[in-house]
């Protein structure tokens, strides 16, 4: 049967290539009405994960990079060791098999089937806290901090710091539908998440997110979402007007502390050495990306492994580190196996117009009035300095560095990162 | 199983295969010694032939590809659209015959040499004609010789094009490196000004001491370089992508500033032009920072067409002439056809240079459309669908020894593709004055 012919896909009916089989099931909706939560399962066919196979195998490689370092991208060698193992070891049914253990959602908001992972604590007094990921994440970034924030005595930690969480995959993302329209941009998505929260019956409740999580959890405060009472964010929009300037090509500004000029300078290194230059490309041609991505194992993965928050990573090399190989490739699966490369990319030319993520100005930080917490990775994107937040966040109500973890904090160190939100959230109870 | 990563070799390009293919991609014959004499000067020439089963391979590929859903817009705004796409590879996998070109590439005189340690592939035609002026023509991304197969005869036999024989060139057409039947590099180095060295060694290695050189996009670049470098017997060149913005203009570009007040209105519309450009230039920075990343490039057939087609020139992104010519079927006047956009990409395809051709990006870290600094004769053609339209005030400031500057009336960012033989009748009247008979 030739793939060439198109064929509408809705998330439930999602199939990978030519298969027959769709690869979502949704048990019953339990209401009828449009407002429906319905329990979802997981079970991805088997010919589905077959094809894949098939498909890293008969990879054809470009040649090797001209350079001993990754300047050029992920390198040959590193990348063929990974799609080998994806080939032939890797297991995803494992990694399903640990979705589906947890209790999944679908519920339609504004036209779009929104996806999530739903587990309220047994403790009582549980804080709501609904926690977004970004790209080229998903909600399997999340899935180590369940545990320990849903359940935190069995973690060494307080039955008073307990949270129901609620871990939506984006529109476009993983289980979620896939916009049809164009609009999903973040403040979209942040009314979605405000509905899905109301839905449940949350009526007090904190949102947290890091990469594009950040600008969706602000825009909930920039919003005053009904319920909500205060955010915490791991990739803040601290840089100043005049650093913005400066870095565009502006004069350097003239007054900055010491810690502010080397990041300052740190963030000048960054974009001449290209490592933004996927942000810029999503942005303009998220279709383009999406042909080769969504066709070829390989580039999807050496397409995710381009974001720079991986570049610490040794994917497993020492099987006790956290994140693992698998940890990586399940991402990468989920990404395949939902055919999401080019839809996750279509965020970035949704927010085209809001301008740098990081910049407070461009995500007008000074319209949030409710309480914000940060907390900064040492190995994230650019460490945002204290005064810079300060200036950015009115009412900061909680700052913090902490001394390892990187861009994928909740995925990088989970307990290190609940431990962040525990403290960051214990006065707004 | 998966492909071994190839062990680079003297001549990498001749044990290059696609894929899994057991079967040598490409033929050369015994190598034969140049005039110069010595192995390293040695030019040996060179015929192609794609396996048949590598041909079956990308048509299951291109049957099998994976799609992703459509685009939420209606029009280009988030790259190629999926139908184009799709239509596309379905005249690609079927009625699509690569043996077409094949058999066109294999008639003409093909030759490998290595220069600086690379296999250097071109094509060279001698005119019949005494007296004709020898001509080195370079192209650019996402071409390949494949552009410029059409201006040939026409310069190498102008009697047969209504010409006169006064106006004979001989061609030497090569391949870039890291493009087509050309090797790959496996060291970096391997911009515009290594590769405007190595022409000039190909000319004196074919016995030419006097010629022009031409070029365009990429070819424009090396051009530009070659008139820097201004080796024994380069007489002038050509180019239709003329650097000429002047550094104070340039930097003002690239601040994103408004245009100076003091530009004349051909140079405010040069400005906004370039503006324009600089925000459909995102592939272009993605290759120059990142290209080993396009791993999809090569695995993919329908990611390396989308890849390829979504560059940019004056009237659109993609290119206006190439959407146009993706529904031509043919061309009684040589304009660019669907075919020939197919052949160019399946050229990268079976070559496996998709990442290779991206790399020149990366090796590039100068300025792109600013005044070099060229002191030799210089000919510029304007074609209207270029990124920019040259005015003339600054292409007589960029280039002070201009010996010849036209607007032409069609055309776009390919010209020898698109109008060869608009671009040949300007490469006879540029260099006329230049012939020594």
């Amino acid at each position: 049967m030739s793939a060439l012919s198109p064929k509408p896909r809705s998330t439930l009916d999602a199939s990978i290539a030519a298969g027959a089989v769709g690869l979502l099931s949704a048990d019953l909706a339990v209401a009828s009405n449009g407002k429906a939560v319905r329990p979802f399962k997981i079970n991805v066919p088997e010919d589905a994960l077959a094809d894949l196979r098939r498909r890293i195998i008969a990879t054809r490689w470009p040649d090797k990079e001209t350079v001993t370092d990754q300047s050029q991208g992920a390198p040959l060698a590193g990348v063929q060791e990974l799609i080998r193992y994806w080939g032939s070891a890797y297991d995803w049914r494992k990694t399903e098999a640990t979705l589906n253990a947890l209790p999944n959602y679908l519920t339609t908001i504004d036209g779009v089937d929104v996806h999530f992972i739903h587990v309220r604590s047994r403790e009582k007094n549980a804080l709501p806290l609904i926690v977004t990921h970004g790209w080229p994440g998903s909600v399997i970034e999340q899935l180590k901090i369940i545990g320990p924030l849903t359940d935190p005595v069995a973690h060494g930690g307080d039955a008073a710091d307990a949270f129901d969480i609620v871990i939506p995959s984006l529109p476009g993302y993983g289980f979620s539908g896939k916009p049809t329209d164009t609009g999903w941009d973040v403040d979209r998505i942040a009314r979605a998440w405000a509905e899905l929260m109301k839905r449940l019956g949350y009526t007090r409740y904190v949102a947290q997110g890091g990469d594009w999580g950040t600008p969706i959890s602000s825009s909930m405060a920039r919003q005053s979402a009904a319920g909500l009472i205060g955010i915490h964010i791991n990739l803040p929009a601290t840089v100043p007007l005049e650093v913005a300037a400066a870095l565009a090509g502006g004069p350097a500004p003239v007054v900055l502390t010491e810690k502010e000029r080397a990041v300052f300078e740190g963030l000048i290194t960054a974009g001449q050495s290209g490592v933004l230059a996927y942000y810029a490309m999503m942005t303009a041609r998220p279709q383009t990306v999406g042909y080769g991505a969504t066709d070829s194992p390989a580039g999807l993965a050496a397409w995710i492994l381009v974001h720079p928050g991986f570049a610490q990573w040794t994917y497993g090399d020492e099987a006790e580190n956290s994140p693992t190989r698998d940890d990586v490739l399940d991402n990468i699966t989920l990404y395949w196996l939902t055919n999401t490369a080019t839809s996750a990319a279509r965020l970035y030319w949704e927010n085209a117009a809001a301008g740098s993520i990081i910049v407070a100005a461009a995500q007008k930080t000074a319209e949030i009035s409710l309480p914000v917490a940060i907390t900064v990775f040492p190995e994230d994107v650019y460490r945002p300095p204290e005064t810079w937040a300060r200036r950015a966040y009115r009412n900061l109500c909680y700052f913090s560095e902490a001394d390892k973890g990187g861009h994928f904090a909740a995925w990088e160190e989970p307990q290190l990162f609940s431990a962040e939100l525990r403290a960051a959230f214990r006065a707004l109870r | 199983m998966f492909e071994k990563p190839s062990t680079p070799t003297r001549r990498g390009v001749l044990a290059a295969s696609a894929g899994a293919g057991a079967a040598a991609l490409f033929s050369a014959r015994p190598a034969i010694a140049s005039e110069e004499g010595g192995e390293g000067n040695a030019v040996r020439p060179f015929s192609f032939h794609a396996p048949e089963e590598e041909l079956a391979e990308l048509r299951r590929r291109i049957s099998a590809t994976q799609w992703p859903e459509r685009e939420t817009v209606t029009n280009e705004s988030q790259g190629l659209q999926l139908a184009t796409m799709q239509k596309l590879a379905r005249y690609w996998a079927t009625d699509y015959n690569w043996r077409v070109v094949e058999a066109k590439l294999n008639a003409l005189p093909n030759f490998i040499t290595e220069i600086d340690g690379l296999d250097i592939h071109f094509v060279h035609v001698r005119s019949k004609h005494a007296n004709a002026l020898p001509l080195i023509v370079t192209h650019g991304w996402p071409g390949s010789i494949i552009e410029q197969l059409k201006i040939i005869d026409p310069l190498t036999n102008p009697t047969a094009h209504g010409a006169s024989a006064s106006d004979a060139f001989d061609v030497v057409i090569p391949s870039m490196p890291g493009y087509g039947f050309s090797g790959k590099p496996t060291s970096i180095g391997w911009g515009p000004e290594r590769m405007g060295r190595a022409w000039a060694k190909l000319m004196k290695r074919l016995g030419y001491t006097r010629y022009v050189a031409q070029g365009g996009d990429w070819g424009a670049f090396v051009v530009d370089q070659m008139g820097l470098q201004a080796p024994a017997g380069l007489l002038a060149i050509h180019t239709n992508m003329p650097a000429t913005v002047p550094a104070d203009i340039d930097k003002a570009l690239q601040s994103a500033a408004p245009a100076p007040a003091s530009l004349l209105p051909d140079e405010q519309r040069a400005y906004q032009q370039l503006v324009r450009t600089f925000k459909q230039v995102d592939y272009a920075r993605f290759m120059a920072a990142r290209p080993q990343t396009l791993y999809a490039i090569a695995d993919s057939p329908v990611g390396l067409a989308a890849w390829l087609l979504d560059h940019n020139d004056a009237d659109g992104q993609p290119a206006a002439t190439v959407a146009t010519a993706l529904n031509r079927i043919s061309s009684a006047t040589g304009e660019q056809t669907r075919d020939e956009i197919l052949d160019n990409i399946t050229l990268y395809w079976l070559t496996n240079t998709g990442v290779s051709a991206s790399r020149l990006y990366w090796e590039y870290k100068g300025g792109f459309f600013n005044a070099k600094g060229v002191s030799i004769p210089v000919a510029v053609s304007v074609f209207p669908g270029e990124q920019y339209q040259a005015p003339r005030s600054w292409t007589e400031r960029a280039y002070p020894n201009l010996i010849h500057y036209a607007h032409l009336q069609k055309g776009g960012h390919f010209a020898a593709w698109e109008e060869p033989q608009l671009l040949v009748s300007e490469l006879r009247t540029a260099f006329r004055r230049l012939r020594t008979s």
